[in-house]
């Protein structure tokens, strides 16, 4: 167990604002000041590219960003550093994924998804469905909004080519059970994706235990920098994968009107990149080793139990929230009250969360409401954060139902 | 009275309110208090875009002068559209398109800014002014 007053010290953000309670970490976690260190550093003393050059300093530069390769295969326990693609982040590898692949898929051919996707899981498939003519289906969740085993058993046919599943929801906090689904899709002859956006910094996360043949994160979720992410994919799905950007860097040979692929996974990172974002990456790594991924996932669950237990003192609160719920993402509803009311009045008592409709559309619409306030949390967080939010969104409530 | 009055007036009245609590309180009232916008016009001609919360407005002429309804999903939302009515509403189309929107600015709402944007605010202002 860490003592979160000391870590807090470990991010600047809490030094400019002492009094803020964060509890949006699902939207992106704050950046400790080693991660800020390190991208300074690459400014500061190799500021060059990579793969090129003659010199020294890019030497440096290409050398530093490639061990972030391997400190990325220890995180997430991938077989080599082949296997590891950096992107954007988390939305930029499932575009990557589905236009990479869906030469794969004919007409009749389904893509399965779950109807609590992201829109970075939902939207790139949508398009890959016009171009091709397969179809989507959606696994539905369980009235105490869990992932509903018997949906995806009864969607899961030999017609289904591609399973694409978030590993914990952004908006509910339901954790797949992705090895089981895995399993059974390979049973299938499926290619299975797994969206560990929300997964990456709470929970261990084993792409080889976990069975899947692709996994995508974002740096910004595990206290790295924006702006940079991670494709995770196996040798055999790295070689169907078509190369959806391109540019320099990612070619061997090329003449006037055809190119030959570089090897993998320089032939996925075309143009420069975002150089100084992976060397934060890598910090960003060396900061969950430190922590404990697993320890982290404690801390949190503990939280979000006493959140659970505070929320639960409040009569107009409903919680979307089951019988077990284990990780670090809530979302509620406030009878007679708008979620962006609530949270623009908690905002003035320096509570940060999120209120909307989460870039889940269709989950929102299944679930029937125009909104959530939600609330997840990160390494740094406290019981005194919460029991700050609880007096803050009593007061907020007591402000917006007051019929004088 | 005229808008630059009506702007001083609300600038006077949200400078004596002590807390955030009493000008958000306020600010509530106000919507509570905007006369009601028929059902007929709650629909996607007259739905301001904002991110989070929606408003719906409608602008008709009387003497001349340009008059507003509107309604929003949310309490404070529907308040700032009150302030902003209550400064334009009933004015000429000139008169509304010079108003300076940065008193909202000046009524002391910490978090006024980057909430605004997420109602859509500027979309709001922008439709008024635009009439």
């Amino acid at each position: 167990m860490h003592n979160q007053v000391k870590i807090k010290k470990d991010f600047q953000m809490f030094y400019h604002h002492p009094d803020l309670v964060y509890l949006d970490n699902a939207a992106t976690t704050l950046t400790p000041d080693i991660v800020v260190e390190a991208m300074n550093g690459y400014y500061h003393h190799y500021n060059a590219n990579i793969h090129r050059g003659g010199h020294g300093i890019g030497a440096m530069a290409t050398e530093r960003y490639e061990q972030v390769r391997s400190q990325v295969v220890q995180y997430i326990h991938a077989p080599g550093t082949n296997n590891i693609v950096f992107t954007s982040g988390t939305t930029h590898g499932m575009n990557m994924l589905a236009q990479g692949l869906k030469h794969l898929l004919e007409p009749g051919d389904v893509i399965l998804l779950t109807r609590m996707e992201h829109h970075a899981n939902l939207l790139p498939w949508q398009r890959v469905v016009r171009e091709t003519g397969a179809e989507l289906r959606f696994v539905e969740f369980t009235d105490d909004y869990q992932f509903d085993m018997d949906s995806f058993d009864r969607l899961l046919d030999e017609r289904v080519k591609i399973v694409s599943i978030t590993h914990i929801s952004n908006v509910l906090g339901t954790v797949v059970p992705i090895k089981e689904v895995c399993q059974k899709a390979k049973d299938m002859q499926a290619i299975t994706i797994i969206d560990a956006a929300q997964s990456i910094a709470h929970m261990a996360v084993d792409v080889q235990d976990i069975g899947c043949d692709a996994l995508v994160f974002s740096a910004h979720k595990m206290y790295g920098p924006t702006g940079v992410g991670v494709l995770y994919g196996t040798t055999a799905l790295l070689e169907e994968l078509v190369p959806y950007h391109l540019g320099g860097g990612i070619v061997r040979e090329v003449r006037e009107d055809s190119a030959i692929w570089n090897d993998i996974p320089a032939r996925f990172e075309a143009g420069t990149p975002n150089i100084a974002g992976v060397i934060g990456l890598g910090a960003a790594c060396e900061y969950m080793k430190d922590m404990g991924v697993t320890d982290v996932g404690d801390h949190e669950h503990t939280l979000m139990a006493y959140a659970i237990q505070q929320l639960a003192t409040i009569p107009q609160v409903t919680m979307l929230s089951g019988k077990t719920h284990v990780s670090s993402v809530l979302s509620f509803v406030v009878e007679g009250v708008h979620h962006h009311d609530l949270a623009t009045l908690l905002d003035e008592e320096h509570i940060a969360l999120r209120s909307g409709r989460h870039c889940a559309e269709p989950l929102l619409m299944a679930l029937g409401l125009v909104g959530t306030c939600r609330i997840s949390f990160g390494v740094y967080n406290t019981s005194e954060d919460i029991d700050r939010f609880i007096v803050a969104l009593r007061k907020a409530i007591g402000i917006l139902t007051n019929d004088e | 009275m005229s808008i630059h009055e009506k702007i001083a007036q609300l600038k006077e009245y949200f400078s004596v309110l002590p807390g955030w609590e009493e000008k958000y309180a306020y600010i509530i009232s106000l919507g509570k208090s905007l006369s009601p916008l028929a059902d007929e016009y709650k629909t996607d001609e007259y739905l301001v875009r904002g991110c989070q919360s929606n408003v719906w407005l409608r602008s008709y002429e009387q003497d001349g002068n340009v008059c507003f309804e509107a309604d929003s999903d949310a309490l404070i939302t529907k308040g700032i559209v009150a302030l902003l009515l209550f400064v334009v509403s009933g004015h000429s189309n000139e008169d509304i398109r010079d108003t300076d929107f940065s008193f909202l600015d000046d009524i002391g709402l910490k978090s006024h800014l980057s909430m605004a944007r997420a109602n859509g605010l500027q979309a709001m202002i922008d439709r008024i002014t635009h009439v």
